[in-house]
């Protein structure tokens, strides 16, 4: 029987939602890995069965756990993501963000690191090489912005596309670092951040040091979105820059968030939380008024999307893996909060009901179809 | 030599907070244990050959430093995971 699954990532263990009519029920299975963060955990689309889980316990080093059968039972990777060893040299604290490969790749995974670190499983998962290219390239801690500028939780390498027309054809957006290009399966990168604000910087238009929250590729045309630090943009092609098309938002709500989420089959559809990105930059909902916002048309116009939410006093923060779509129509939009709830809308953001309360603080949500 | 665990590293060793490694220094018995109950090293050691930082190692009650520190026959290791964090 085919069901829809959701993965929630939290801070004390992985959790598995499924609805098999519909989106109208929800049962929840878990958690797998109690008491260990799981950053992220995402279903192979390729078999259906597998699913690969960023874990760390508090105390222990980063892993990376596979599962061929939905989660019943678990093996550890042989070799997690790890630096080369070298005087000086780095180390994973932990495992950030995990992209499968491509149709055409079968085992292949990509996994981004904090700090800002890129590697490649060619078994599904079980040993991962670093993609040298990135890590060992000469600039790369000045690309990071050095080793002193990172974010409380340490700088990460997140946001993993990969162009489903070409698969040497990769993205990749760090925090900080800004978005890269490669267009030889990892060997050389390139900036490409023109048209980005960066306003923490002294260089208006610096090649890279840009903070992107989150980089969305659409699966079928390539269009490419962000949220950034700096407000949110549509890359133009033909121009070769991003475009601030969150210039376009309320001007009470601005365009600071974290998640952004791309409709799998409209290149035009997308959706972003925004956050209070103001003073000391709380990170919640503005005014304490949770609502998600919707473009139909690239990020011209803007409409929001709060009914069934909290009128006020919503305080949760949305994290940048926290929300996703399903692949069903209409679609399902879901998001996960720092307090432990899952929202979801089963209209594309017509109605938001609260699948599931109490969980721990809630780092990734990713859904998945499945016999 | 013996060596004691703490109880976030028991899923490597079934359970058993008590093991056995050998090794002229600790970073040979940690590749022992390794050997022993695989996976174990790099939740203990990082890709540097770093103490993670919330994991101390006694070695005869006196805290080892690194994993240079040389090691006897009858030494005992025992590894603790700091508690903190929420």
């Amino acid at each position: 029987m085919r069901q829809l699954i959701v993965l929630v990532g939290t801070r004390k263990g992985l959790f598995v939602l499924s609805s098999a009519d519909g989106r109208r029920t929800w049962s929840i299975a878990g958690p797998h890995f109690l008491g260990q963060i799981v950053n992220h955990a995402v279903v192979d689309p390729r078999d259906g069965r597998t699913i690969v889980a960023a874990v760390r316990a508090g105390h222990l080093g980063p892993t990376v756990y596979r599962s061929a059968d939905l989660g019943n039972t678990w093996q550890e990777a042989k070799r997690p993501p790890a630096f080369a060893k070298r005087e000086g040299g780095q180390s994973v604290s932990h495992v950030f963000w995990l992209t499968p490969g491509a149709a055409s790749e079968p085992g292949r995974w990509y996994a981004g690191t904090s700090p800002q670190g890129l590697f490649v499983s060619d078994d599904g998962g079980d040993e991962w090489r670093g993609v040298d290219g990135f890590n060992e390239h000469p600039q790369r801690i000045e690309w990071i912005g050095g080793l002193q500028d990172a974010p409380p939780d340490g700088g990460t390498l997140h946001s993993i596309n990969l162009d489903a027309r070409d698969p040497s054809h990769l993205y990749f957006g760090m925090s900080a670092g800004g978005v890269f290009e490669s267009r030889d399966a990892g060997a050389t990168w390139s900036p490409m951040n023109r048209g980005c604000a960066a306003d923490f910087l002294p260089d208006p238009d610096a090649e890279y040091g840009h903070d992107v929250h989150c980089l969305r590729m659409h699966p079928t045309t390539g269009d490419m979105y962000q949220q950034n630090h700096c407000g949110i943009y549509r890359f133009d092609a033909a121009a070769g820059k991003w475009d601030r098309i969150g210039r376009n938002m309320p001007a009470d709500i601005g365009d600071i968030g974290f998640p952004m989420v791309l409709h799998p089959r409209d290149p035009a559809t997308l959706w972003v939380f925004p956050m209070d990105g103001g003073s000391v930059w709380p990170r919640i909902p503005i005014g304490g008024k949770p609502a998600v916002y919707a473009s139909r048309d690239s990020g011209r116009t803007w409409r929001r999307s709060d009914r069934g939410m909290p009128p006020e006093q919503g305080w949760f923060t949305v994290k940048r893996q926290a929300m996703t779509a399903d692949s069903l129509d209409p679609v399902g939009l879901y998001f996960g909060t720092t307090s432990g709830e899952v929202w979801a809308s089963a209209d594309e953001g017509g109605e938001w009901s609260c699948i599931r309360a109490h969980l721990p603080h809630i780092y990734s949500v990713e859904t998945a179809l499945v016999e | 030599m013996k060596v004691l665990l703490p109880t976030p590293l028991a899923e490597y060793t079934a359970n058993r907070r008590e093991t056995e490694a050998h090794g002229e220094t600790l970073d040979e018995a940690l590749r022992d244990l390794d050997r022993r109950h695989p996976g174990i090293r790099f939740r203990i050691v990082d890709e540097q050959d770093a103490i993670r930082p919330h994991i101390k190692i006694f070695v005869n009650r006196m805290q080892a430093a690194s994993v240079a520190h040389r090691l006897g026959p009858f030494d005992e290791l025992l590894i603790v995971a700091a508690l903190s964090g929420g």
